[in-house]
């Protein structure tokens, strides 16, 4: 049972959130730093497959991208997770096998959360039996906007307790959250119930991840870090595909969180296209030109 | 404290300097009177510096009364002849112009003025020179719709106004004194101070581009001396300053009497106070914003903060933080927050006051950011256990100087917020609306910012109540200091 009233969580004010976060994207990124921003967001990537068409084959040649992005290169990091559907679990464990890739599944009615709560935790099991190393699961939103929140809690600790080992990130669906407010709000409740990362999007509707929305979640770690001493992780999922972007999310962290969760332990991407566009930059880096995007693998 | 965010890591910024090539400068100026550059008489000449590496950039002319003279002949040459026959419609197009022409060279004026003045490039391109061509670009809209703007008051323009601008915007607050004074048909006299002359001078280039009649505006540099001499011309109608409040008095004296018009933009101590119901992070940003903008050389800057008790810890440990992350130092790179002291002479005051600071018993907090060795820098500082009888908590600092001070209920708030000689600007930060209302209602002060702080805008009024002085400038209200009305 929760025990706060979430409706008294902190304001957030918009006009003051999009200054801050014109601060941060006015920031320019060069040379090492540009090298070094652009290696770790590689390696902080969920490369994620969610589509109704998902095949064991797809699976299996995204597993093999997130640990080879670009093999004519030298010494690159694999992506930090491959993320897929709970029945494709199984199949990716065996991909990433003796890798450092790990593997996130989705779960609880992904995307609406619309199901009942036995199978919520049924879906949770049956990928953590599989053996994912990390569930991502949604919120209820329509409960969120009925103003059940102990609802919304409780089923998060449930999943929570379900998830054993795995580390659980809490998907809020920003898109369909309505206000910075609310955004917060559900953050709180998130963080309460046991998450260890929270997450803007399913991918699944837009607005995906934004920077504004993605500094709103931050702060409340912010808060929930000053409170507890516990730190959790962020994650941005959906709409962030190029590498100006990525470097702006990470500056982000930077500057509000501190060094200590720059690395993807407590941040993630997700995304399925950013990797090629920051590989093409880094290739840029060291040759001075842009090459084709053919010269990158699509999976 | 526990738990406190470590922005140390391993993934630093590299530096990104804003080139300076392209930039076009004379080693020695002279003075703009007449539509030409004239020597001065007496042949003196000082030097500006760069305040961040104290190495000198140009020679500028000091005017004495000769040419002061000459320069006030000009002008009233200059409007009987040309620009008091001239129509609004004709007026509106040169003003046009000369915005125009600011925008086109907004990269070069704003690498100027940072090199100038120890501003962060980032603030001079992206407030103080577009600001400067927005004042412009209004009032040349102006210009031509005066008779609507005052209907059924026949407006008339004054005559020659002499304007002495300070030296934290020195383009903006060009812009701010020119643009109101050309548009209401007006012609001009101006002194830039002393330590930033050059974005002036630039724009005398400027207005000379423009095609602008010669003597409708004049620029004439030098010290406090050669600002007396014009504010005690006889052939000037007008005088508008912006600068402490102390010369303000001594010119507010010096033309008592006559029949001078005056606006005054003088010093302020604006109270910035935070309700427990605000948006804390976004207000910490308010706080920041308030006080380091500019390295404090603001004079609506928040430099008093009082916030309300019950979240005063949290709200501490939070700007405490963000002070932390801010970048100090070379005003050139893109990604500085906060640039030098605008000249030695100001430094030497601000450390004075940090030291009255620690007298009185306040408790320092300054970040642990490393200062470059040349030039004339200050750590980003704030005091804590101030009291309203503290020094530090009366005096504007002009400098990147917070005093915290704590409150528990509105009224006392407004009382203490109100109990300074001052009153230019104020900052209110709570969710609820009603509140934002009955403060800015009853705090007296020129400019109230809500949820938000030090927010400009040409078409809004500036100005203070009180010793901050009087008159407003932007806006319509900026127009009625340079009219007179049958």
């Amino acid at each position: 049972m929760a025990e706060k009233d979430y409706r008294l969580s902190p304001r957030v004010d918009q006009v003051g959130i999009q200054d801050r976060v014109d601060r941060i994207t006015k920031r320019s990124v060069k040379s090492e730093a540009k090298r070094k921003g652009l290696l770790m967001t590689l390696n902080m990537i969920d490369l994620t497959t969610l589509e109704g068409a998902d095949t064991d084959f797809k699976v299996k040649q995204m597993c093999y991208k997130a640990q080879h992005l670009h093999d004519s290169f030298p010494d690159l990091p694999t992506t930090a997770a491959v993320c897929v559907y709970p029945n494709f679990v199984k199949t990716a464990i065996n991909e990433v096998k003796g890798s450092k890739v790990k593997v996130a599944s989705v779960a609880t009615a992904f995307p609406s959360g619309h199901s009942s709560s036995e199978i919520k935790l049924l879906d949770t099991k049956i990928a953590v039996d599989n053996g994912a190393h990390e569930v991502d699961m949604v919120i209820s939103r329509g409960k969120f906007h009925s103003g059940e929140y102990n609802f919304v809690f409780d089923e998060i600790a449930a999943i929570k307790e379900a998830c054993g080992n795995a580390r659980l990130k809490v998907i809020l669906e920003t898109g369909e959250l309505g206000t910075f407010d609310k955004v917060r709000r559900a953050s709180d409740i998130a963080m309460d119930a046991g998450a260890d990362f929270i997450k803007t999007s399913t991918g699944k509707i837009s607005p995906a991840a934004t920077l504004p929305v993605t500094l709103v979640m931050l702060e409340a770690i912010k808060d929930y870090y000053y409170e507890t001493g516990k730190m959790i992780g962020m994650k941005p999922a959906g709409g962030i595909s190029n590498s100006k972007l990525a470097l702006q999310y990470l500056l982000m962290v930077k500057e509000t969180l501190g060094g200590k969760w720059l690395s993807n332990e407590w941040f993630r991407f997700g995304a399925s296209s950013l990797a090629n566009d920051v590989l093409m930059q880094i290739m840029k880096q060291e040759s001075g030109n842009y090459q084709s995007k053919d010269y990158f693998s699509k999976d | 404290m526990k738990n406190k965010i470590d922005y140390n890591s391993d993934w630093n910024l590299d530096p990104a300097p804003e080139s300076i090539g392209h930039i076009k400068l004379k080693s020695k100026y002279d003075l703009f009177i007449g539509g030409k550059w004239v020597k001065p008489k007496a042949g003196k000449y000082f030097a500006t510096i760069n305040p961040a590496t104290e190495q000198q950039i140009a020679d500028i002319a000091e005017a004495e009364q000769e040419d002061v003279d000459a320069a006030v002949k000009a002008a009233k040459k200059a409007y009987d002849t040309v620009w008091s026959k001239l129509s609004g419609k004709e007026r509106g197009k040169y003003i046009y112009r000369i915005a125009r022409l600011i925008q086109e060279k907004a990269r070069e004026f704003s690498v100027i003025e940072s090199l100038d003045s120890g501003k962060v490039i980032r603030e001079s391109r992206d407030i103080d020179i577009p600001l400067a061509a927005a004042h412009f670009f209004y009032y040349a809209g102006w210009a031509d719709k005066l008779e609507y703007a005052f209907p059924n008051r026949q407006p008339k323009s004054l005559g020659v106004a002499a304007q002495i601008t300070p030296w934290n915007f020195p383009m903006l607050m060009i812009a701010w004194k020119i643009a109101p004074a050309l548009a209401a048909g007006n012609t001009v006299v101006l002194k830039p101070a002393e330590t930033t002359s050059l974005t002036a001078l630039k724009l005398a280039e400027v207005i000379q581009e423009a095609g602008l009649p010669d003597g409708v505006v004049n620029i004439v540099t030098g010290y406090g001396k050669t600002g007396a001499m014009m504010v005690d011309h006889k052939d000037v109608a007008k005088v508008a300053f912006t600068g402490s409040t102390g010369v303000g008095k001594i010119i507010m004296k010096a033309i008592a009497g006559t029949n001078k018009k005056s606006t005054m933009e003088l010093g302020g101590k604006a109270a910035n106070i935070i309700f427990e119901d605000a948006p804390l992070d976004q207000a910490v940003e308010g706080i920041i914003n308030g006080i380091y903008f500019n390295q404090g050389h603001v004079c609506c800057a928040g430099s008093r903060l009082f916030v309300q008790e019950s979240v005063y810890e949290v709200v501490l440990r939070k700007l405490k933080d963000r002070m932390e992350s801010l970048y100090v130092g070379n005003p050139m790179d893109k990604n500085t927050d906060i640039g030098a002291i605008n000249s030695k002479k100001q430094l030497d005051v601000i450390n004075e006051y940090i030291k009255i600071g620690k007298t009185e018993g306040a408790e320092i907090y300054q970040t642990k950011c490393t200062l470059p060795k040349k030039g004339y820098w200050c750590k980003p500082t704030l005091f804590t256990n101030v009291a309203q009888s503290n020094r530090i908590a009366q005096e504007e600092i002009f400098g990147p100087v917070l005093a915290i001070q704590t409150f528990r209920t509105i009224d006392e708030v407004i009382t203490k917020a109100n109990n300074t000689p001052y009153g230019l600007s104020a900052g209110v930060w709570t969710d609820k609306g009603s509140k934002i209302f009955n403060l800015t209602s009853q705090l007296k002060a020129g400019v109230v910012w809500a949820n938000t702080y030090n927010k400009f805008d040409p078409t809004s009024p500036f100005g203070g109540y009180k010793e901050s002085g009087h008159g407003r400038e932007g806006g319509l209200h900026g127009l009625e200091p340079y009219l007179k009305f049958d």
